[in-house]
């Protein structure tokens, strides 16, 4: 059985990479709008998976929940200077039940600072769900697992 | 001709005046773990939830000194240096667990969980070869004892046979600090650390601070969970070398401004979804932040409902690591610990108001590189401000600076004669 269409699957990875192009290119405001309203976004410390439930540091239950973060990053927060690359790798469809689709995929995320020297941040794990919502593919859920769970100084843009 | 690193400057009398090389010189840093994480001090290594079971460990840091810390098949706790005996190899590997043995892979040496050695291969030899001497004695082959103490499930070790008791060194403000949150039995949520590449004691003074809060950390006071005009109350031990404070929040949505407009508050800022700061007081005392500094790597919070201990983990003159434990409390409903959850947004390295100090840490660090007898500039508040009424002044950074040349000796680094 092939568990999805190659068409999904296209669908599916361009979903994951416009992602991660939005957060590169500081359209925050953007980000929430790849989520269904009631949508979840989680960084969990891969150390905390084994407990239940297990402790996130960024967490969003809502697309609301998710503009507020980008309003406080914009306005109240104080983070360090960087440009973000997201690298997403490795999608991989789990199981697709009637258009729900159960994603894995790897993320590594560098930072270049303002004098254009760039270091790892970070690698991890998404863990996604993906359905249809207003005639496109949408995150209800995505979960970044940190292998890197000790966070270099700080976490402000999503992973 | 033996070229000598020069003496290092020392903080003014007062606490004032601290000189930069303080946070960049590795003899400084090798000093401290001297004279104060293996000194008289006690220092944070765990809470007891995280071992509650027999043979039940976590392994720690006093210091950058790797330990395990454990409790024994009676309930004991013990905490004892992670480095095997007999070649220095790190015994046990895992961040945390339950065994009845610790076993270095290198050549199987075992040792309790009083960290006592309990197995040596081939100890008699084999076959007339290899073995020990007859007079080999496990008894003096452990594991390095730290002497351990708890209180109300916070323990602390120390390295120091000098090191007064536990109470006598926290003394009674601090006492009364930590078992205001620790007067329920509590349970681990989990963990959060992240690795900052600045010198420790700016995160001890940062913690002593309230000068920043509310200047540095705009969604503090936006949502009135701090700002300078709120009122605060504080207390510190006979030695002034710990912290604690609490402040009285105001309701978010009806905050008085007062005379604040240099506070960083986002104006028209109000939450599209507010069940992030939705949570139910967990005491009845209107207090919405209480931070507890207690000398020389632990800091114990509440903000509104999140609770946790840090642990200030040193690694070079430049970098530390900072270890949060996250708890609730046994007792908490389903609701509740979604509230935990949810409000753990709030700190740790991705905080919505906490995630300003490390970068203000790599700032400061990223500054100092040279110039080490310039200094910081520690009067706010004023050189003369009572440490227990003056919660909104530098007083309490004077004090640790204080108390830690104290420990550092009249001349911390001296040339060799």
């Amino acid at each position: 059985m092939i568990a999805a269409t190659s068409e999904a699957y296209g669908a599916i990875c361009a979903l994951e990479y416009r992602y991660a192009r939005l957060l590169d290119d500081d359209r925050l405001e953007e980000w929430p709008n790849l989520f269904v309203e009631r949508g979840v976004y989680k960084v969990i410390p891969r150390e905390n998976l084994s407990r239940d439930p297990p402790l996130a540091i960024f967490f969003c239950d809502s697309r609301a929940m998710m503009q507020d973060r980008v309003r406080s990053l914009r306005e109240a927060n104080v983070y360090n200077l960087h440009y973000s690359r997201h690298v997403v790798s490795n999608i991989e469809v789990l199981s697709d039940r009637n258009g729900t689709f159960e994603v894995a995929a790897c993320y590594t995320v560098y930072q270049t600072d303002l004098e254009g020297q760039t270091r790892l941040f970070g690698v991890g794990q998404y863990r996604d769900v993906i359905a249809l919502a207003d005639d496109e593919l949408r995150f209800r859920e995505k979960i970044a697992v940190c292998d890197t769970f000790n966070i270099p100084n700080l976490l402000a843009i999503p992973l | 001709m033996t070229s000598e690193a020069p003496a290092i400057a020392r903080p003014t009398q007062d606490g004032s005046r601290v000189p930069f090389e303080l946070f960049t010189r590795q003899d400084v840093f090798d000093r401290e773990q001297e004279t104060i994480f293996r000194g008289p001090v006690w220092n944070y290594v765990a809470l007891e939830a995280e071992i509650p079971q027999p043979c039940d460990f976590k392994t720690s840091f006093v210091g950058d000194t790797p330990i395990i810390v454990s409790r024994a098949e009676d309930g004991s706790l013990h905490a004892f240096v992670n480095r095997c005996a007999h070649r220095g190899a790190t015994v046990q590997r895992q961040a945390c667990g339950n065994v009845r043995q610790h076993r270095c892979v290198y050549h199987q040496w075992a040792y309790n969980a009083r960290g006592e050695l309990v197995g040596v291969p081939y100890r008699r030899g084999v076959a007339g070869m290899g073995g020990y001497a007859a007079d080999f004695d496990p008894k003096e082959h452990g594991l390095q004892k730290l002497r351990v103490a708890s209180h109300k499930g916070v323990i602390f070790a120390t390295f120091s046979p000098g090191t007064a008791p536990l109470e006598d060194y926290l003394d009674t403000p601090l006492i009364e600090a930590i078992d205001r949150l620790f007067s329920r039995p509590v349970k681990v949520l989990g963990h959060m650390r992240q690795r900052v590449r600045g010198n420790w004691k700016l995160y001890a003074e940062n913690t002593r601070d309230p000068y920043h809060a509310a200047l540095l950390h705009g969604f503090h006071a936006t949502f009135g969970l701090y700002r300078t005009n709120q009122k605060r109350k504080g207390g510190a031990d006979r030695a002034r070398a710990h912290s604690t404070g609490v402040t009285y929040g105001d309701d978010w949505r009806q905050a008085s401004m007062g005379n604040v407009e240099q506070d960083k508050v986002v104006a028209g800022y109000s939450l599209a979804d507010p069940s992030l700061l939705e949570g139910r007081p967990d005491f009845n005392d209107g207090v919405t932040v209480q931070i507890t500094s207690v000398f020389p790597g632990l800091v114990v919070q509440q903000i509104m409902n999140t609770l946790a201990t840090r642990q200030i983990r040193p690694k070079a003159p430049d970098d530390f690591e900072l270890y949060w434990t996250y708890f609730g409390y046994q007792d908490d409903d389903a609701e509740m610990t979604n509230t935990r959850l949810k409000q753990a947004n709030l700190v740790g390295p991705a905080g919505l108001i906490s995630m300003e100090d490390s970068e203000a840490i790599e700032l400061i660090q990223r500054a100092i590189v040279r110039d080490g007898r310039e200094d910081s500039f520690l009067e706010f508040g004023g050189l003369n401000a009572d440490l227990d009424k003056d919660r909104t002044g530098e007083a309490t950074i004077r004090a640790f600076w204080r108390y830690y040349a104290g420990l550092m000796g009249p001349s911390p680094i001296a040339a060799e004669p």
